[in-house]
């Protein structure tokens, strides 16, 4: 019975294998048919997929599903640069498509992953706004649709797709390239990626809007993405080992962040059972290896405070003094808000309720955070603790009225009854 | 038990919007399908038609004339076909309901026709 062969155990067809081709198609695609061409390269790589979605339901899934979706989009991009009537300029290009199909060896295994960063590189270029790299990397790392994307950064549909767009054409007008960065300039090249991810995974453990507070497939993917490059001989340096540990200890604890009714769950409610002892080993060991550098990261304070709460029997348990030793590091390099926050958090349960509200009270008249429903409900948890029940109604009430996404307006609810 | 065609029918140009995590969730569905059919027994065979390569040969009164067609880019076509086994019409159409194709959202269509036993 040809088509109709056994597949329901193949085991290439494995979770997120379209979200991570797509983002290897593209890739691959970038470099072949040149940076300038990156919407051509999506386009490619999105109808490849789409071939699969149509063949696939007939004949199976294939044997070597990643080999049948590289030979398809290198089909594809042939048809296309035959029918440009300006494919003279791109010959050279053309000349390494008509290339014999790869097979999926190492070799091919170790390109695709070269092709991956050198994209990441470019997408998280310094000539690029903030809000581009973000945009392009949940594009491109994580296969995330416009639709997707726009949930997840709470901006409408309109907006992403202008990002894209004018990050495609900054792209084309500065001739940036997909070069893997010269050792000198790879340090402040790889900052600017390890931000990229670290923003794109938090739109995943705190998604700014919506019904669905945590997206675990948008961190799983910022984690692969930071596997790769730590694990890369040229960008596997101390801050991105940092990065890696990082979302690791988070991502031991991805499942226990809601409960079954997607609310969400703090820290001192999570079930310390469930969290993944052998994704935080592994955390530790990267944290170990992230410690040879001469420069202590953003991420290696933020890679410490998690590896603290990750090794904690209890929350009570857990050792504040250290955690609020890493933030006052931290906010000295970074004073954002959160950073802030958590450093009073960190500061009340090492020291007491009253001194943490003593400090909140200074956050409170800075006019970037006195419309942060975090800030409130932070001062309205510390009131609760010290047994002043009506003036923390009041801050949850506030907490509750500024508050975006469902499911923290939902956990708020909770604590106002 | 008799045989019934179970013809595909979509428009290709309505996939290019679905993100890739859809895409490959919808392909789990039809293998599900597929399989729940194989383990009755129930499918013989199947096969996916090339998308806007199709000819169609006529005698238009004069001489036998070759176009081609149908275009994929204009309406629906045929994408592909399940051979399967089932009792009678109700049934295969039963089959057919449950198919993804005539998911929630989907704009496809199935047509089920029986195959002449003799």
């Amino acid at each position: 019975m040809p088509g109709a062969t056994a597949d329901s155990d193949v085991p290439g067809l494995v979770d997120r294998l379209f979200r991570r081709e797509a983002g290897r198609l593209t890739a691959t695609m970038a470099r072949r048919l040149g940076p300038g061409r990156l919407g051509l390269a999506e386009d490619i790589a999105q109808e490849t997929l789409a071939r699969a979605l149509r063949v696939w339901p007939f004949r199976g899934v294939p044997d070597e599903p990643v080999a049948w979706l590289h030979t398809v989009a290198r089909r594809l991009a042939l048809d296309a640069m035959r029918r440009d009537t300006a494919h003279a300029r791109h010959a050279p290009a053309l000349d390494m498509l008509a290339g014999p199909p790869q097979l999926p060896d190492a070799a091919f295994a170790d390109e695709l992953v070269d092709d991956e960063l050198r994209l990441l590189f470019m997408c998280s270029h310094p000539d690029l706004s903030p809000e581009m790299r973000t945009a392009l990397v949940l594009k491109t790392g994580c296969g995330l649709s416009v639709d997707e994307i726009a949930a997840g950064l709470l901006r409408d549909r309109t907006t992403v797709s202008q990002w894209l767009v004018r990050a495609k054409k900054r792209i084309r007008e500065r001739n940036l390239s997909l070069d893997m960065p010269t050792p000198d300039a790879l340090p402040a090249r790889l900052a600017t990626v390890l931000d990229a991810i670290y923003l794109a995974f938090n739109e995943g453990w705190s998604a700014s809007a919506g019904d669905q507070v945590v997206r675990p497939d948008v961190c799983l993917e910022m984690l692969a993405l930071a596997e790769r490059l730590a694990r890369h001989r040229i960008t596997g340096t101390p801050p991105t080992q940092a990065l890696y540990a990082l979302l690791t200890f988070h991502c031991a604890r991805l499942a226990t962040r809601t409960d079954t009714d997607g609310n969400l769950l703090l820290l001192a409610d999570q079930n310390r059972a469930l969290w993944d002892r052998a994704l935080i080993a592994r955390g530790l060991a990267t944290l170990a290896r992230a410690a040879t550098g001469d420069r202590l990261s953003e991420y290696h304070l933020l890679a410490g405070i998690a590896a603290e709460h990750a090794i904690a029997p209890t929350f009570d348990d857990t050792d504040w003094a250290s955690i609020r030793t890493y933030y006052d590091m931290l906010v000295e390099t970074s004073p954002s808000p959160v950073h802030r926050l958590n450093r009073v958090v960190a500061l009340a349960m090492a020291c007491g309720p009253l001194a943490g509200l003593r400090e909140l009270a200074m956050l409170e008249s800075d006019d970037a955070l006195v419309g942060f429903h975090l800030l409130h409900a932070t001062r309205g948890e510390l009131l609760r603790r010290a047994g002043r029940d009506a003036e923390a109604h009041v801050a949850f009430r506030r907490a509750f009225d500024l508050a975006r996404s469902e499911p923290e307006r939902r956990f708020l609810q909770q604590r106002l009854t | 038990m008799a045989q019934f065609l179970l013809l595909l029918r979509d428009n290709p140009a309505n996939f290019g919007s679905l993100s890739p995590a859809e895409m490959q969730r919808i392909i789990g569905e039809y293998r599900a399908w597929a399989e729940g059919l194989r383990s009755r027994n129930q499918l013989h065979n199947s096969n996916k038609l090339m998308d806007g390569s199709g000819k169609i040969v006529q005698h238009d009164g004069a001489s036998v004339t070759l176009k081609d067609g149908p275009y994929a880019e204009t309406k629906e076509v045929v994408g592909g076909y399940f051979l399967i086994e089932a009792a009678d019409y109700a049934a295969a159409v039963d089959i057919a309901r449950s198919c993804p194709h005539v998911r929630p959202g989907a704009k496809g269509s199935i047509e089920v026709r029986q195959i002449h036993e003799m």
